[in-house]
């Protein structure tokens, strides 16, 4: 045989003619933001719904001042505060099922409470006493995760394993628009759609990622946009129409309950306080623009289709009202006590079982303690290191 | 144990027999990564791992470290304990904040409702001629991370017994795997592998009276060697394999250079900021009045790891070591 021969055996075949896996156009978000309220669609919405979402977003607004209150009477170092966003909180946390989980970022607060966390313990980070206030695994409620979307993976991974498991479960993971740009949002989104995981990834595009508007962000056409190149389907919605995004995210956690794999939402709403306590906005936008946006106030729309339907009486309104100043009273008297953490839980959660160096260091600390408490002006510091010397 | 013969097995293939059977043994151990399906992993320590478990169990991720990692976390936080091979160690740097903001703390933010019982396997360390970004030594990244357990193993036996006792913990754990002892042989037997020293417990590996030689992983053949050319210059060096970084034996190292009253420490890593230092501390600390002389190191130079033509130059090598065991002497001397 000769050498050409050999080639010729070993030529390897043409590729076939490459062919995209998916036909874009299904995944395509709407060039429009989907909505609901006030086009005469909601009469599509079931009243007793619209009411509670009512009840929850009046009670979330009220969430929201009340937390930035606590800041300034220095509850809370900090409290990055949803007003104007509380249709996306409210939304996220009602379409889910008890089994399912939420991914929260650090602005979801009230996203937690809506899920049926205790307001203080999902403030506990904000105040400091400890970073995670509330029992993530009762609640199936993730920390609340500070570091820009690394919180999506995990949704991805937990809801795949849940599917392993042969569980219908689904994890709600909530980002912002800032949010992403980041390499983690980009990697959860991947995985999600080649493992065809039942999650629902939330963008809420509130204009800002604290002072850089989103044209400085991405060049996409909509954040929704970015859901055709991972093959997944991209949704655009109204964030501050609470039926329009109950609506949407309701129909994603239907698909992937039943196995239709991920979706993108991007909820266009506006960041109406500044970024924290901390921000001064007044440097990056106008005052005139945050009233536009007042003007498309969620509460606000939500109130005129109730209205407009005979939905919406003085009495509701009254109630609505008075069960969130309770809440709010209750809230604030219960985070006027002072937190008293324990020093020794210091070491408590770092392992399983402590490494013989942070039982050492735990020892240390207890001396210390126990001196202070004894008043004794001896150096238990010292003591304790000549008796680990001693050994 | 019985007495069944026992074959030469390389660390490799005890680890793969590990990853076997953990994944036998308990169902929740998932095995994820980049090629460690059909492949088996570019060092086939995964090697017919998705043949026998299926791909569920031994997955084949897309090629993002960030999300590999932080995919496991979310998999640990509903119930299982993944396994996770990062292809070598600079690798592994797009996944560090994974690892140090949720996979380290996850635990102590929850106050220990969600604990990570997650294994992340490193290939790590030079000498096998790698280029730019397959040699990196990122212990010591790990050691300052609280909440990472880091561990190292040096024979056949611990590469097996340490990964099996890795999976099984319910905190995260660093597995650092030398890559140039993949290939080392050691008669081992995987029908009934010989029970080892439970991790966190440092292992003397030879016996000596004149220094101790503190050391781990891709070092510990070179220090016993070393070990064995300085009998001819009268010394008898103990040698001490640390195999875990974190828990940190300070009992077993403290009485070794007790009873020998010199110690170096010897690693790969750089001396800088190195796990050295954090060593000669801490014994120096506790053995201040049994040193004879200064604790000293001999690393890997401060350098960026070098190509591979220059690598037996940066590598800490036998006459380093006996170099410093001799300037020791001198120390107690002057
Ligand atoms: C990885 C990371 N980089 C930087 C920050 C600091 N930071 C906190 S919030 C924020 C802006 C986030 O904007 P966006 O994602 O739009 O969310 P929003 O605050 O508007 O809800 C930045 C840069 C951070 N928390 N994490």
């Amino acid at each position: 045989m000769t050498v050409m021969e050999q080639r010729g055996a070993y030529r390897p075949t043409p590729p076939p003619a490459w062919q995209p896996r998916t036909d874009p156009a299904p995944l395509l978000p709407d060039a429009r933001p989907y909505r609901v309220l006030g086009t005469g669609a909601a009469g599509g919405t079931d009243p007793d719904l619209l009411l509670r979402l009512y009840r929850q977003l009046v009670a979330g607004r009220r969430y929201n001042t009340q937390a930035t209150a606590l800041t300034k009477q220095g509850r809370l170092a900090v409290y990055p505060s949803s007003t104007g966003q509380e249709a996306c909180e409210v939304a996220a946390a009602a379409v889910l099922q008890e089994r399912d989980w939420l991914f929260p970022s650090y602005r979801d607060t009230l996203a937690v409470v809506s899920r049926g966390v205790d307001p203080v313990e999902a403030l506990t980070l904000l105040r400091g006493d400890w970073h995670t206030g509330y029992d993530s695994r009762a609640h199936r409620v993730a920390p609340l995760s500070t570091p820009l979307a690394t919180q999506l993976p995990h949704a991805v991974g937990l809801a795949h394993a849940a599917r392993l498991k042969g569980d219908d479960v689904v994890a709600m993971a909530l980002v912002g628009d800032g949010g992403t740009s980041e390499g983690d949002f980009h990697e959860a989104l991947n995985f999600a759609a080649v493992w065809q995981a039942p999650v629902v990834f939330l963008v809420q595009n509130n204009g800002f990622a604290i002072s850089v508007p989103l044209a400085k962000q991405t060049a996409a056409p909509s954040l929704a946009h970015k859901a055709v190149g991972y093959g997944m389907p991209g949704r655009l919605v109204d964030g501050n129409d609470v039926a329009a995004v109950h609506e949407v995210l309701a129909d994603a956690v239907r698909r992937a309950r039943e196995g239709g794999g991920p979706t993108l939402v991007e909820a266009v709403t506006y960041r109406v306080d500044a970024h924290t306590n901390a921000d001064d906005a007044g440097r990056y936008r106008s005052d005139a623009e945050v009233e536009t946006w007042r003007a498309h106030d969620p509460i606000v729309l939500l109130e005129d289709e109730l209205t407009h339907r005979g939905l919406l009486d003085d009495d509701t309104r009254a109630a609505a009202r008075d069960a969130a100043e309770a809440m709010a009273a209750d809230l604030r008297a219960r985070m006027h006590e002072d937190p008293a953490p324990h020093p020794m839980d210091l070491f408590a959660h770092t392992y399983t079982r402590p490494t013989p160096q942070l039982r050492e260091q735990a020892e240390q600390l207890r001396a210390e303690l126990e001196a202070e408490a004894s008043g004794s002006e001896a150096d238990a510091g010292a003591a304790a290191v000549r008796e680990g010397d001693g050994r | 144990m019985t007495t069944v013969a026992v074959k030469p097995a390389t660390m490799a293939q005890a680890l793969t027999r590990a990853l076997r059977d953990a994944m036998a043994a308990d169902p929740a151990v998932h095995v994820m990564g980049e090629d460690v399906g059909t492949l088996g992993g570019v060092f086939r320590v995964t090697d017919g791992l998705a043949a026998e478990f299926g791909e569920d169990r031994c997955t084949d991720t897309p090629l993002a470290e960030a999300g590999i990692l932080g995919a496991a976390v979310g998999m640990a936080m509903y119930g299982l304990r993944p396994v996770v091979e990062m292809q070598f160690d600079a690798f592994a740097y797009p996944s560090f904040e994974q690892l140090v903001s949720h996979v380290a703390k996850m635990r102590n933010r929850t106050r220990g409702a969600m604990p990570m019982p997650l294994t992340i396997r490193i290939p790590y360390g030079g000498g096998i001629g790698g280029v730019e970004h397959h040699s990196d030594s990122s212990e010591a990244y790990y050691m300052a991370t609280p909440g990472l357990h880091v561990y190292t193993p040096a024979t056949v036996a611990d590469a097996y017994g340490m990964l099996r006792a890795a999976i099984a913990s319910d905190d995260p754990v660093v597995f650092l795997e030398p890559k140039r002892l993949y290939w080392s042989k050691d008669t081992w037997n995987p029908e009934d592998p010989p029970a080892v020293e439970p991790v966190g417990r440092a292992v003397v590996r030879r016996r000596g009276s004149s220094a101790t030689l503190l050391t781990y992983g891709p070092s510990l053949p070179v220090c016993l060697e070393a070990a064995e050319a300085g009998r001819e210059e009268g010394w008898e060096l103990e040698v001490v394999d640390l195999r875990s970084l974190v828990p940190f034996d300070d009992e077993t190292v403290c009485a070794s250079v007790r009873r020998t009253g010199r110690a170096v420490v010897v690693h790969e890593s750089t001396g800088f900021g190195g796990p050295g230092g954090e060593i000669a501390a801490r014994v120096t600390e506790r053995c201040f009045h049994h040193l004879q002389a200064p604790v000293l190191r001999v690393a890997g130079f401060d350098v960026p790891y070098p190509p591979p033509m220059l690598e037996r130059h940066h590598l800490p090598g036998v006459d380093r070591i006996l170099d410093a065991v001799g300037r020791l002497q001198w120390e107690a001397e002057s």
